[in-house]
């Protein structure tokens, strides 16, 4: 925005990103719409059903059919609530859902907010994420929302520590915060990426494994569903809510999982770069962009599909006794080679 | 200072059109659909028979562990950051310091471990 601004003047460079940011976000919503069919369909084949396919040709205009719906549906706000609480907590959760995205690069360039602390903003920002859930829980005055959200906030917090020293992992080979430059680095194909290239492959794919767990575990998706586990919790903190709260609370959940994904992307599978070498042009950029974020949801919808729900003593040993000081020793092992051996200059 | 307040000003933009956004689907609903509240309706939710007692209940001391631990390893994070981006200056002080930070604080982790804080029955 700043640098519209700076062509057009306050007032049509103002409006000019304002302009920006709607794309943005209506591309968000409408890959969304596609990702939510994606992800039902994906679970629909790996149990041989064919899952939604009467709302236009294969079912494609099915999303946008479910949210005609939820606009229709009764809000029921029950008699025990927290009015202004349980009204904010899903508001809360949509916004901060969308605001990490606003520092997300697309392509070369294509950045609402290119920040030089854009990897600090948006831990800070899906750090809050938490504070939706757990309002929501507690707002409902009901019992499986109070426990459900207690249990979403314990999870999300134990994988977040492990998340953070991931990033430091990260931060430590690039050495800079801007989420450009982190790209920047591993331009040069897929064996700069900063899962595989060498010699920090030992310890940054791993990192990589580690970080799509854990992003499983952050957003509550399945095998970490439990908060919402539906035979003890019906549905965790959202049990009271419905209609269009409902859909800012689904909303908000998958494009935490479309960020993971983008992340997953951008920190070791070379953002918007070809395997076999650097892309520069912003268009094919965001086409290499988005294909590489479908890969990696196709991947979090197949284990939706196929791994059983861990038990809530599992899913706390996992993040507190391997994941923490896993990554801790790997923070160290990147420091030792960053100071003894050099920074690795692996991009192009 | 005036570039950095024009670089956070798209996020600002942002913030502000996603709560419209969101507020304006809860209003969509609350014009286009039905309302009619009834006592069973409003009520709280529970599997088969009427809530008894307050929902806001005790709970188990294990959570606000794991979230005075959080705080903990989140701030140990946070001092990680500007150290992670400096330190291919090649400064052995800055290396072995951080070194003995995290072992300080590993020998925390080892006490709550052995104590049993993170033990879920």
């Amino acid at each position: 925005m700043g640098g519209l601004i700076e062509d057009f003047g306050p007032v049509w460079g103002f409006w000019a990103g304002v302009g920006q940011i709607l794309l943005i976000m209506i591309y968000l919503l409408l890959s969304l719409a596609f990702l939510l069919l994606f992800d039902r369909k994906v679970w629909a084949a790996v149990q041989l059903r064919k899952g939604p396919n009467v709302v236009g040709p294969f079912g494609l205009l099915q999303s946008f059919a479910d949210f005609l719906k939820f606009v229709l549906k009764e809000i029921v706000i029950p008699a025990g609530a927290n009015k202004t609480v349980f009204i904010l907590a899903p508001l809360l959760t949509f916004t901060l859902a969308f605001a990490s995205w606003a520092v997300i690069p697309f392509a070369n360039g294509v950045v609402i907010a290119d920040l030089n602390v854009g990897i600090l903003y948006l831990f800070a920002i899906s750090s809050l994420g938490v504070y939706g859930i757990i309002m929501g829980g507690w707002a409902s005055n009901s019992k499986y929302p109070f426990l459900g959200g207690l249990r979403s906030a314990a999870q999300m917090v134990s994988y977040e520590v492990s998340i953070g020293f991931i990033l430091i992992t990260v931060l430590l080979l690039v050495g800079s915060l801007n989420i450009t430059q982190i790209v920047e680095n591993q331009r040069a194909g897929v064996w700069a990426w900063h899962a595989f290239a060498w010699p920090t492959i030992f310890i940054m794919f791993p990192m990589f494994v580690m970080f799509f767990i854990s992003a499983l575990a952050e957003t509550n998706r399945p095998p970490f569903d439990l908060p919402e586990a539906e035979s003890e919790l019906v549905a965790g903190y959202q049990v009271e809510y419905s209609s269009t709260p409902y859909l800012l609370f689904m909303i908000g959940e998958y494009l935490n999982i479309t960020l993971m994904c983008a992340m997953l992307n951008i920190l070791f599978l070379g953002g918007w770069h070809l395997p076999w070498g650097p892309v520069d042009n912003p268009v094919l950029g965001f086409i290499v962009f988005a294909v590489k974020m479908w890969a990696m949801f196709f991947m979090f919808a197949m284990v939706k599909a196929f791994v059983p729900r861990y038990r809530y003593d599992q899913l706390m040993r996992l993040g507190w006794k391997i994941f923490l000081p896993t990554s801790l020793v790997a923070v160290a092992i990147a420091a030792g080679y960053v100071t003894y051996v050099g920074r690795p200059v692996i991009g192009g | 200072m005036q570039g950095l307040l024009v670089e956070y000003l798209p996020i600002v933009v942002f913030l502000v059109i996603a709560a419209a956004m969101g507020a304006g689907f809860m209003i969509a609903a609350g014009v286009f659909a039905p309302s009619s509240p009834d006592k069973e309706k409003v009520s709280a939710y529970e599997c088969g028979f009427n809530a008894f007692d307050d929902a806001r209940m005790k709970f188990d001391v294990k959570f606000y562990l794991v979230s005075i631990l959080f705080i903990i390893f989140d701030l140990e994070v946070a001092f990680l950051f500007p150290w992670a981006i400096t330190l291919d200056q090649g400064s052995l002080f800055a290396f072995w310091s951080m070194m003995a930070f995290l072992g300080v604080l590993t020998v925390g982790f080892i006490y709550e471990w052995k104590k049993g804080a993170l033990e879920w029955e």
